[in-house]
């Protein structure tokens, strides 16, 4: 796609906007719509831009299909650990008032690393996934 | 008299209604995927009348964005038209009207659209909604503080089935087609994809130092 400046100029323009709006969607779902997995898909539709409009072997430059894995994987350890690790401050599995001297600062604590959680891993998957289906070539080619 | 949210939701369930025939009457796949990347971010129109911003949201973002992508990815590989389908539909026609009359018919049974007396508002939902404010505490956002406080443990059901589905795809497509095991002159053997019949039969002759065996209709195929 090197001939479409139009469409490079703008994605270029649009990426980083792309990726502040899903880190405000993570970060404000507190308030109000928005959380990981929207913030995940958000993040990630960033990437599929890229690769629509650089090509996929300059974004996988950029994104390796292994560190796409790795995050897929590691949200769900990060969810896991949070539950851990309320249960290794007295509390029960995935009780998060145990995290801090004030249960509901623990609440909040906890409820912001498992929607980070939930954010890295929609994040990989949906990478993932873009990168299998776009990576194989036709059978008859 | 109609009130103008009944006429939104009228809209808005004829523009479903039409964008969903017309992906089942249209033989272009590309125009397919198009209507129903339409029909997810209708249905996301739908959940903002109903009150579920959270829910329109996702829909919006998986339904009309992600998956249409993910469907072009797919439409690249399999092509753009769709074939001419050799049955009659009268059979598949006659399971559906006799699936959807079924499902209608259940309708009829259900309470009623937001009534405060049903059943799903008589459960735990009345204590998440008084209670959030103290237990949970700086999540002005309930369906935040349900989801991921209050059923915690269903998110992270939730986020490893999402794990569970990059492992699915990657298994199935991440790779190329694989090593195969033939059956030839009697005994198994791993060919390489691609490996023609003269390719084989000349490792054969090279592994065994013997003449060739003539090869029935089961050989290796590329």
């Amino acid at each position: 796609m090197d001939d479409r400046v139009i469409l490079r100029v703008g994605a270029k323009i649009l990426i980083p906007f792309i990726l502040i709006f899903a880190l405000y969607v993570q970060f404000h779902g507190d308030y109000g719509p928005g959380g990981g997995f929207q913030a995940g898909v958000i993040f990630a539709a960033a990437f599929v831009l890229y690769a629509l409009v650089f090509g996929l072997g300059n974004a996988i430059k950029v994104l390796p299909p292994k560190a796409a894995y790795f995050c897929g994987a590691f949200g769900v350890l990060l969810f896991v650990g949070v539950g851990y690790a309320s249960m290794a401050l007295g509390g029960e599995f995935l009780n998060y008032s145990v995290l801090a001297h004030d249960p509901t600062h623990g609440q909040h604590y906890g409820i912001i690393g498992v929607e980070l959680g939930v954010l890295i891993t929609v994040f990989g998957v949906m990478v993932a996934l873009f990168y299998a289906f776009a990576g194989r070539r036709r059978l008859d080619r | 008299m109609i009130s103008p949210t009944e006429v939104v939701d009228i809209v808005l369930l004829i523009l479903l209604a039409v964008t969903g025939v017309a992906v089942i009457r249209t033989r272009n796949l590309f125009a397919a995927v198009m209507l129903a990347g339409i029909y997810s971010l209708v249905s996301a129109g739908l959940f903002v009348v109903m009150d579920a911003v959270d829910v329109a949201f996702t829909e919006a973002a998986v339904g009309a964005g992600i998956s249409t992508v993910l469907m072009l990815g797919t439409l690249a590989l399999v092509g753009y038209q769709e074939h001419e389908p050799r049955h009659t539909p009268l059979l598949p026609l006659f399971v559906v009207v006799l699936t959807g009359g079924i499902l209608v018919y259940g309708t009829t049974d259900m309470p009623p659209f937001g009534h405060p007396e049903n059943p799903a508002h008589q459960h735990v939902a009345p204590h998440y909604l008084e209670e959030s404010e103290h237990e949970v505490g700086h999540i002005p956002n309930v369906v935040t503080s349900v989801l991921a406080s209050y059923r915690g443990y269903d998110t992270m059901g939730e986020t490893a089935v999402v794990f569970t589905a990059m492992v699915g795809v990657l298994l199935l497509l991440s790779r190329g087609p694989l090593p195969r095991r033939v059956h030839h002159n009697g005994r198994w053997i791993t060919v390489r994809p691609g490996t023609t019949r003269e390719e084989l039969e000349a490792r054969m002759l090279a592994e065994s130092g013997d003449e060739p065996e003539p090869v029935d209709g089961e050989g290796a195929r590329g």
